[in-house]
């Protein structure tokens, strides 16, 4: 095991990393505005990727208009997810809206193979297989797309957090009725949370579906997501981040150096990590330490 | 009108402490009793094994979903790996020799040591990581079925189940295995029809309504909490064992997917969380939803002349589960008991609806 082959392992799992980061910020976008931990987002992701599909191999599409006319369909799901099933919602406990964001994630599981068929599907977003070298270091091109887009998706959503919007999303994430009392109207904060989320998980979608096909194994990102925005923090998109980052190097080396002994690997990574960082810090590397002890 | 009641008065405790207050209650379910124990006399072996055996089982497994879901207020999201657990640890044990009615509490007690601790690494803290560490759960015991030749036997294997003999009978044949799973359900039946009668029950009510309220009034919620998963794992653990050696007859690791958590948490919520009646209207709406609406569509199809697509018919079962699951949150959260104990509530006193007490 030469240094240049961990290296190479590292710079690859990193990129990988950025990319599961950028489902699990739905995830962490979401949660820091409406507090639901969304059990969908793998199901939206692909949703996503399919519309981006049928839009650019169907229709015809040049992929940049097919990502942005995807994005704006994943934008109006959200905010029909919410008018739909969110608002008739509002008042039962935060269990039962998890539940419901997990039957959407069922329904979506079974619409969409229904809808598109089983059979993996080729999305060429024009990156190419070619290999970048960075002297005996190879990088994967398309992780390494992925991995920037991640990270412009991410900064882009760190600043929403600044604007005028940003801030009553946060405000409705403390307290719905406090929100309510002071003018800000939380249904539509809710739903403008899902829908952001929603176009999200359509950029994701297209970048995962570039890379292994279009099909329904795309909403078992889910697990992975959820390791990273719990490992960073739920509340926390720098430390989703960091989280997708750590996970994505931790699958690249174990996988490597444990799959000749033990068989595939890389799936229980991310399992390890979820028990892990509740069994020791709950609230995750860069999360706001307020979780309730009952 | 057929309950001929116009309210119901208690004259003194031991009567309000009744499991089953009503008159007519008593006699529905001893009618309910006669009919399932008599089953295995006048139905045809395919209605038995391929619609009441199921039936009975996927209640059992429901029922001790829902101490864990209904009245403690806990999530739980990888339910088929407990089970899977139980099932895996009978088998194993009975093929070495162990009696299966060992095997089977041994299959409760590593179902429910293992549930605990990854229970317990997310009971200190909420709800949701529950639901994430119960899933992590789910995916890691599958790994390890697949990947661990001494528990799953090899890649995609199959193993075959020991034959069926409890307390020295021979219970292979059909109706053998029917009686089998029928008795643990009525056991698992009987007991959580207790479990709201007890200090244990109320205090799992008490934590599910308030957590805060519960540990003011001097319930330790961390025990309780613990204690629900212990129990609702140790009842999956033996329904996931009764489920391979009465039903499947064989393990294997599909049986025990993420699908099938799917499956017992839809018939938990679309049956009713915290009741009991609940569980059995689930499981059996659950079993049977899938199946009715594509012979409904295809019947439809058929009507019309379109020909329906493959892969519909394929994936109908998810999109039916997630759809139920859909529905009932949003329009009737409290599921088909609701809507049962509505109808029978009704009844109870007509014509005196001014009389009404729910129950």
């Amino acid at each position: 095991m030469s240094a240049s082959f961990v290296l190479e392992l590292i710079i690859n799992g990193g990129l990988v990393g950025l990319m599961y980061a950028l489902v699990a910020i739905g995830i962490v976008f979401i949660y820091k505005s409406s507090a639901v931990v969304n059990f969908a987002q793998g199901a939206m992701v692909m949703l996503g990727a399919f519309l981006v599909w049928s839009l650019s191999d169907r229709v015809g599409l040049p992929n940049w208009v097919a990502i942005l006319v995807g994005l704006c369909a994943m934008y109006g799901f959200g905010l029909l997810v919410e008018r739909l099933a969110l608002r008739p919602m509002v008042g039962q406990p935060v269990i039962m809206i998890i539940l419901m964001t997990l039957g959407l994630e069922i329904f979506l599981r079974g619409l969409t193979p229904t809808v598109w068929g089983i059979d993996p599907r080729p999305l060429n977003l024009g990156i190419g297989h070619k290999a970048i070298f960075l002297g005996e270091i190879l990088i994967n091109r398309s992780y390494l797309i992925g991995g920037m887009a991640a990270l412009v998706v991410t900064v882009l959503c760190a600043l929403m957090f600044k604007t005028r919007t940003g801030i009553k999303l946060r405000a409705v994430s403390d307290d719905y009725v406090a929100s309510w009392s002071v003018g800000i109207y939380v249904e539509r904060a809710i739903g403008i949370s899902w829908a952001v989320a929603g176009g999200m998980a359509c950029v994701g979608g297209a970048l995962w579906g570039s890379i292994q096909g279009v099909d329904w194994s795309l909403s078992l990102l889910l697990l992975k997501a959820l390791a990273v925005a719990i490992l960073g923090g739920l509340d926390s998109i720098g430390g989703a981040i960091l989280g997708g980052v750590m996970i994505g190097i931790l699958e690249g080396v174990i996988s490597a150096f444990l799959d000749p002994l033990v068989g595939s690997t890389r799936e229980v990574v991310a399992v390890f990590v979820i028990l892990l960082t509740i069994l020791i810090r709950p609230y995750g590397l860069m999360g706001k330490e307020i979780i309730e002890r009952v | 009108m057929f309950y001929r009641l116009a309210g119901i008065y208690h004259t003194g405790y031991p009567s309000d402490r009744k499991a089953l207050v009503y008159g007519f209650d008593r006699i529905q379910v001893f009618l309910v009793l006669v009919t399932v124990l008599s089953a295995p006399f006048w139905t045809s072996g395919f209605l038995l094994s391929g619609y009441l055996l199921p039936w009975v089982i996927w209640s059992t497994a429901a029922l001790s979903l829902n101490l864990l879901m209904g009245w403690a207020g806990q999530i739980h999201l990888g339910y088929a790996a407990v089970m899977a657990i139980g099932a895996y640890t009978a088998i194993h044990l009975g093929h070495s020799g162990v009696p299966l009615e060992l095997a089977l509490l041994a299959a409760g007690a590593s179902s429910a040591v293992i549930g605990l601790v990854f229970g317990a690494a997310a009971l200190r803290v909420k709800g949701l990581y529950l639901a994430v560490s119960t899933l992590a759960l789910q995916f890691l015991v599958q790994w390890i079925i697949i990947n661990v030749p001494a528990i799953g036997g090899g890649h995609l294997a199959t193993i075959q189940a020991p034959p069926l003999r409890i307390l020295g009978l021979d219970m292979t044949s059909e109706a053998g295995a029917y009686y089998v799973a029928l008795a643990w359900c009525v056991m698992v039946t009987v007991f959580m029809v207790n479990v709201g009668r007890t200090a244990f029950g109320r205090a799992l009510m008490a934590l599910r309504e308030k957590d805060y309220a519960a540990e003011m009034i001097g319930i330790d919620t961390f025990y309780y909490k613990t204690i629900a998963f212990w129990v609702s794992s140790f009842l999956g653990g033996i329904t996931g064992a009764v489920l391979a050696l009465t039903y499947y007859r064989a393990v294997t690791v599909e049986q025990f997917g993420i699908d099938v958590s799917i499956q017992a948490l839809a018939m938990v919520i679309i049956g009713g969380l915290g009741n009991i009646v609940g569980s059995f209207l689930g499981a059996g709406f659950i079993l049977l939803a899938p199946s009715l609406i594509s012979n409904l569509l295809r019947w439809c199809s058929e009507t019309i002349g379109l020909s329906l697509p493959v892969t519909l018919l394929t994936n109908i079962q998810l999109m039916t589960y997630g759809g139920l699951i859909l529905i009932f949150l949003i329009i009737e959260p409290l599921g088909l008991a609701k809507i049962y104990f509505n109808v029978r509530n009704y009844f109870l006193v007509w014509p005196f609806a001014y009389t009404k007490r729910q129950v």
